[in-house]
C-alpha cells in the first residue's frame, strides 16, 4: 500500500513537471505550430491531472474542447496565417520582378 | 519607426497581461475556503433535480443561468468571428481511397459516441458540451479528410441550429412561469424532460457553432 501511494506520489509530481515544462515551451517558443503541438500536449496532460483529482467531466471537456477543438482552430488559424504570409511574400517577388523587367530601359 | 511602435505594443501587451494575472491571483487568494456545505446541498436535492448525475443536475438545473450564459457565449464568439472576416475558400481535395473509407467507418461511430455522450449526462460524466464537442470535431475530421459540408450559414435553417440551444433553454426556463413558479424553475415530474430536452438541442447548437468557428469567418453572401 505504501510503495502504491508513493508511485501515485511520483506520478502527481511527474504530470506536473510535465504541465509546467509543456506550457513553458508552448508560450517561449518562437516557431509558432511547435508552440500549439506543445499546446495540445499541455490539454492532454491537462485532462490527466482533472482525472487524477476525480473530475472525469471536466477532463472530458478538457480533452474534447480544450486539446481537441481549440488545438484544431489554432492549427487552422496557423494555416491562414501561413497563407497570408505566403500570399505577401509572392506579391513582394511579383513586384521586384517587374522592377528587374523595367531596369534594363 | 514602426519597429519602436512594435515594441510599445508588445510592452502595453505585456503590461496588460501581467495585470490580469495579478488581477486572477489575488481573485483565487482572497477566494473563501472550499465549503463542504455546498456538496452537501447538491447531495441533498439530487432527487428534486430530475437527473443522477451531480455535475448535471449542477450544470443544467442548480445553477441553469451560468450553462446558459456560457451558450450565449459561444455564439458571440461565432458572431465575432464572422464580423473579422470572410470565409477563406478550401481548395478541392480529393480523398484519398483509405482516408474516404475510414471516414466512412468512423462517422456513425462517432455520432453513436456523440448519442451515448448525450445520453449518458444524466447519471454519469457525459452532457451537452462534450456530445457537441465530439459532434464538432466529426466536422472537422471530414473537413481535413477532403469532404465539403455544405455548411453555409447565410441560410435560416442553419442559423436555426446554432441559436436552437438557446432557445431551448429560455424556453425550458420559462417553463416555470407557465406552472406558477419562478423563471429557472422545474416543476419535479417535467424536470429530467426538460434536462434531455436543452441538452439535446445544446449539443446540436455547439457541435454545428464550433464546427463553424474552425472554419473561421462568414460565409460569404452569395
Amino acid at each position: 500500500m505504501e510503495t502504491l501511494t508513493a508511485l501515485t506520489l511520483a506520478f502527481d509530481v511527474l504530470l506536473a513537471l510535465l504541465l509546467l515544462l509543456t506550457a513553458g515551451f508552448a508560450l517561449f517558443g518562437r516557431n509558432l505550430f511547435r508552440a500549439i503541438v506543445l499546446y495540445i500536449a499541455f490539454g492532454l496532460l491537462l485532462a490527466l491531472v482533472w482525472i487524477r483529482l476525480d473530475a472525469p467531466d471536466i477532463a472530458l471537456a478538457e480533452i474534447a474542447i480544450g486539446a481537441g477543438l481549440t488545438g484544431a482552430l489554432l492549427l487552422s488559424a496557423w494555416a491562414r496565417l501561413e497563407r497570408s504570409d505566403d500570399n505577401q511574400a509572392a506579391d513582394e517577388s511579383s513586384q521586384s520582378g517587374q522592377d528587374q523587367t523595367r531596369t534594363p530601359h | 519607426m514602426t519597429r519602436f511602435i512594435w515594441h510599445a505594443v508588445r510592452l502595453l501587451a505585456a503590461f496588460l497581461v501581467a495585470g490580469m494575472a495579478v488581477g486572477l491571483a489575488f481573485t483565487i487568494v482572497s477566494l473563501p475556503p472550499a465549503s463542504p456545505e455546498l456538496a452537501l446541498t447538491v447531495a441533498d436535492n439530487m432527487t428534486k433535480s430530475g437527473v443522477s448525475h451531480p455535475v448535471t443536475a449542477v450544470l443544467l438545473n442548480f445553477r441553469g443561468y451560468d450553462t446558459l450564459l456560457e451558450m450565449a457565449v459561444l455564439l458571440l464568439a461565432l458572431v465575432g468571428t464572422w464580423s473579422l472576416a470572410p470565409i477563406q475558400e478550401m481548395p478541392p481535395v480529393t480523398p484519398v481511397a483509405v482516408l474516404d473509407s475510414l471516414t466512412r467507418l468512423l462517422t456513425p461511430l462517432i455520432m453513436l459516441t456523440v448519442g451515448y455522450l448525450l445520453w449518458a449526462g444524466a447519471h454519469a460524466p457525459g452532457g451537452a458540451f462534450q456530445a457537441g464537442a465530439l459532434l464538432a470535431a466529426l466536422g472537422v475530421l471530414l473537413n481535413l479528410t477532403g469532404w465539403r459540408l455544405p455548411i453555409d450559414a447565410t441560410q435560416c435553417y442553419l442559423r436555426a441550429i446554432m441559436a436552437a440551444g438557446l432557445i431551448a433553454f429560455l424556453l425550458a426556463a420559462a417553463n416555470g412561469w407557465v406552472h406558477g413558479m419562478h423563471f429557472f424553475s422545474y416543476p419535479h415530474d417535467q424536470a429530467h424532460m426538460l434536462i434531455q430536452f436543452i441538452e439535446t438541442f445544446a449539443t446540436l447548437s455547439i457541435g454545428i457553432t464550433l464546427f463553424t468557428l474552425f472554419l473561421l469567418g462568414r460565409t460569404a453572401p452569395h
